[in-house]
């Protein structure tokens, strides 16, 4: 046992030789493998490592009349697969240093793995991950904990203000659209799912035709054709997962107030923004830079920090989905800064839609993100990230190559136009939570009292 | 929404200058991640005294620079508890022949990502930038290095932003206020006490000369390292770094107080009551860390392996969802909804063995309390088995590929090894250490160093939270209300 150990460990060392010379942007090579699965491959070969990721069409907007689901099916996944339990999986995994990870977005469910690409140990946890990945068992026992997991996450949402903000905000934009749809579920919800549904949710959605396969790193093309023929195998054909339906934006302004015993109050403001492979997705992207993408240099930033210290963070950022995601504005400040706070975010917000940015502000953030590109594909991580976004939103394999240029091309006239067709400062949503300031006069009147949210 | 959330939480924090306030935790993480095989870094020091490390790694056309100063909480006293962190905020605020934004303006428009962060033993900044972009970072760290301009108007807001900060990071967290005032219990002499972003009154009564003092005292070329991590040549950097912070004069560099925690004496234990949903237990040990072990291999020699074994017992209790406290605490048992062990292990002085976590439902604090000390005293009595030895050390060779995936991971365990006095070399140390660590070691450092008398409990005892009340307004003016 010594002996293997150090025999690894020095081959490891002497695999990370990092001389490669510096590519501008990862080149992806796209095929599908024979029931129909779409592979993403990007060679790697500087560190002797790898990794996988499914990406399907799934996640809490596929939950349907049953929240919490996707997640819970995510979290279980690795808890009993082919005659292996949750013990014997996790031991097999971590026994050669392997990582499994899982996750359940708003429209994406995905599988991950991470290992080395030393023969024995990238083959058994290969081999573990594909048991996981085509015959989970979802033992009745472990469904029941991840359930009384997800009613903990309840809780702790329920603790921290930030959570309660930005769950009321996806509840108010989308009212009844299933991106409304809460990640962990209800109370209610969680206690009436059954490991059936989990089977059910898992058997129509992990399935060859809904989904994507990503492979970042040390193998070569043959290595990954092979290993991506094996991986589809592994799954069922099944189907592509119905669309998600086409969003409504809001009809008009609304305030949320929702009582909490903290220092600060957090406010969300937003509207809907735009979806993957939108037309105006680069202008708003640039646009947005400049109000409140950019770090110090947005101006939100400088306005509400810099110039007024009212707050740690504020930003701004479009969240594209398969359909509209949000535009989402935010920020903290100390309770009774609240609406001070407000009045200039709106303000700015306001003044940048009516006059958009100046010339030279336009200029700096082209050359910020034009710049600074390389910086997004520096590591594997960021480079298997893109590629799954890539290829599950069916994005250009030159994405990358030329998002550059894109940027570079567009001019204020073109922001201008785009923020006054997309963004309608008539219809903005605000959640704000925190501890109420009664401050007299000027309090808006709230239409309805004490119901429940959440 | 899952996807949405964590984006927040990025920007959030992409966009504000982070301290980790669980500066342990990193370093916590930093343990298992940290080797690299550092006969590649290329090592010079100025004649002023800055130190200069290179680490080349070519597979993007990227480079991570990052200036780390020797100071931090721990060598602040109270009374003036966040002063490194708030000196760290007005190192953005403008030089002798930079206005306060153009700082970030360049890098902006260079395309640069720029933070810093502030710990208990540093304060360091970095830029991430187009390898043929370097000199323009190198050239403003160097800048700020000695020239900053503290001005007052600019000081009274960044320390309420600095509030901000505080009310957003521990405050309002019931979680974060549970290990802040735990810190504060278990250490009674050791600067390790006080949170790295202050205790409110200490901003409240902050003074710009503070920061002034402070500045001159710490800000010099030999109380600095200097780490480049990327697609670049080490001759290169070296010229640049001689160009650019040569200039400076060495300065005299105070020597920080020893201030060694007092033995304890018998168990402490705390309760913080706080508006939140869910219980927390955490619990300490005092234990020595690789600083000590290093001391000891220095002169009065004894124990360099102890570290090395805690930090094996960390990870068998809690490396991953083969661990033990997962298999048997989370599943098996069912007491913890979540149950982590850390060696806080690689500060410039000895700091705790840490557990905590929160009870699963129908589970009490207590409980919880009870399954874990019983695991310690299983590890005093039982040899762990050779397969849980077998995954760890497979887990620390493997995370070690892993590391060298990020840049600036990479950097900044270069650059915090040589703050804290462990010295980068320990890079190469690490997993040749892990992988010697016996059973009989790991049972051995559990029956000295995890002992009653040298424990610290905390519980946090949730106070309810009122059924939040909302208020809805349908409020259509909102465009003629925000546009005047």
């Amino acid at each position: 046992m010594k002996k293997f150990f150090s025999k690894t460990s020095f081959l490891l060392m002497a695999m990370i030789i990092l001389t490669n010379t510096a590519q501008a942007a990862p080149k992806i090579q796209h095929w599908k493998t024979d029931n129909g699965l779409g592979v993403y491959y990007v060679s790697a070969k500087e560190l002797p490592m790898l990794d996988i990721a499914l990406v399907f069409a799934g996640g809490s907007a596929r939950d349907g009349d049953k929240p919490g689901v996707s997640k819970l099916t995510s979290a279980t996944l690795n808890k009993g697969a082919d005659g292996m339990n949750a013990d014997q999986l996790a031991d097999a995994f971590e026994s050669v240093g392997a990582k499994f990870s899982s996750s359940s977005r708003l429209d994406r469910s995905s599988v991950g793995l991470r290992t080395i690409t030393m023969k024995d140990e990238q083959e058994k946890a290969i081999d573990t991950w594909l048991k996981v990945v085509g015959k989970p068992s979802f033992p009745t026992k472990d469904v029941e904990r991840s359930k009384k997991q997800a009613l903990i996450s309840l809780q702790a949402e329920k603790q921290d203000p930030g959570s309660i903000a930005i769950k009321a905000f996806y509840q108010h934009l989308y009212g009844s659209h299933p991106y409304a749809s809460p990640g962990n579920g209800t109370e209610e919800s969680v206690n009436a799912i059954t490991a059936d549904d989990l089977r059910a949710y898992y058997n129509k959605h992990y399935v060859a035709k809904n989904g994507i396969l990503v492979l970042v790193g040390n193998i070569t093309r043959d290595q990954a054709e092979a290993l991506a023929q094996r991986i589809s195998k592994n799954l069922q054909t099944g189907e592509k997962a119905a669309a998600i339906p086409e969003v409504t934006p809001l009809k008009e302004s609304k305030t949320v107030r929702i009582n909490f015993p903290s220092s600060q109050s957090h406010i969300f403001m937003g509207q809907m923004g735009d979806k993957r492979g939108d037309k105006d997705y680069y202008t708003l992207y640039l646009g947005n830079h400049v109000l409140g993408g950019s770090g110090f240099t947005s101006r939100l930033m400088k306005e509400i920090r810099v110039k007024r210290g009212f707050a740690y963070s504020v930003y701004s950022y479009f969240s594209p989905q398969r359909e509209l995601g949000p535009y989402l504005l935010g920020l903290q400040t100390k309770n009774n800064q609240v609406d001070e706070a407000l009045k200039v975010a709106r303000d700015e917000l306001n003044t940048f839609l009516k006059d958009g940015p100046t010339k030279a502000e336009l200029e700096q953030s082209k050359k910020n993100i034009t710049g600074g590109f390389p910086l997004r594909t520096a590591s594997n991580a960021d480079i298997a990230s893109y590629v799954a976004m890539i290829g599950f939103y069916n994005q250009p394999l030159d994405y990358l190559e030329s998002f550059s240029s894109k940027i570079q091309a567009i001019t204020r006239e073109q922001v201008m136009d785009a923020y006054t067709r997309r963004m309608h400062p008539e219809k903005m949503l605000t959640i704000i939570v925190g501890q109420q300031e009664s401050k007299g006069t000027n309090n808006e009147k709230p239409t309805s009292k004490g119901s429940n949210e959440k | 929404m899952n996807k949405i959330f964590n984006r927040y939480l990025l920007s959030a924090l992409l966009i504000s200058a982070i301290i980790p306030l669980y500066a342990k935790d990193v370093a916590k993480n930093a343990e298992i991640t940290t080797t690299t095989s550092s006969n590649k870094v290329a090592v010079k020091t100025l004649d002023n005294g800055l130190k200069i490390l290179v680490k080349k790694d070519s597979r993007a056309p990227v480079a991570v620079i990052q200036v780390w100063y020797r100071v931090g909480t721990s060598y602040e006293h109270e009374g003036i508890t966040g002063l490194s962190h708030a000196l760290e905020h007005m190192m953005f605020k403008g030089t002798k022949g930079r206005a306060s934004g153009e700082f970030e303006n360049i890098l902006a428009v260079n395309g640069a990502r720029n933070n810093a962060f502030t710990s208990q033993d540093y304060t360091a900044y970095y830029e991430i930038i187009a390898s043929d972009r370097i000199e323009v970072a190198m050239e403003l760290e160097a800048d700020r290095m000695r020239n900053l301009v503290l001005d007052e108007a600019e000081f009274k807001k960044e320390i309420e932003v600095v509030k901000e900060e505080r009310r957003w990071r521990t405050d309002d967290r019931p979680t974060s206020l549970t290990r802040e005032q735990f810190n504060a219990i278990a250490f009674l002499n050791s600067p390790y006490r006080a949170p790295v972003i202050g205790w409110m009154v200490d901003l409240d009564t902050m003074k710009l000369d503070d920061l002034r003092d402070w500045y001159s005292k710490w800000y010099a070329p030999n109380n600095a390292t200097l780490v480049v991590v990327g697609d670049v040549d080490a001759e290169q950097i070296f010229t640049l770094a001689e160009k650019y912070f040569g200039t400076y004069k060495k300065s005299d560099i105070p020597v920080a107080k020893l201030r060694t925690e007092v033995e304890q004496k018998g168990l402490r234990s705390l309760v913080v009551k706080a508006p939140a949903k869910l219980p927390y237990l955490r619990m300490g040990y005092k234990t020595p860390a690789f600083i000590n072990a290093k001391d000891n291999a220095k002169g009065n020699a004894k124990n360099p392996a102890e570290p090395y074994a805690l930090e094996v017992l960390a990870n068998i209790l809690d490396g991953g969802n083969s661990a033990r406290f997962s298999k048997k605490l989370v599943r098996g048992k069912e007491i913890a909804a979540s149950a982590s062990a850390g060696y806080y292990s690689m500060g410039r002085l000895s700091d705790l063995f840490v557990l905590s976590g929160t009870p699963s439902k129908g589970k009490t604090v207590d409980d919880l309390k009870t399954a874990m000390l019983d695991e310690i005293q299983l590890l005093k009595t039982d040899l762990v088995s050779d397969e849980e030895l077998k995954r760890v050390k497979a887990q620390v060779a493997a995370n070690d590929v892993y590391d060298h995936d990020s840049i600036d991971d990479i950097a900044s365990t270069m650059g915090a090894f040589e703050s804290t006095g462990l010295g980068y070399q320990l890079m190469d140390d690490f997993v040749p250490g892990i992988l010697k660590v016996t059973a009989e070691q790991v049972r051995d450092v559990a029956k000295k160093y995890l002992i009653e008398d040298h424990l610290t409990i905390a519980r946090l005892e949730p106070q309810a939270i009122e059924s939040p009340q909302v208020d809805k307004t349908k409020d259509s003016k909102n465009s003629s209300k925000g546009g005047q």
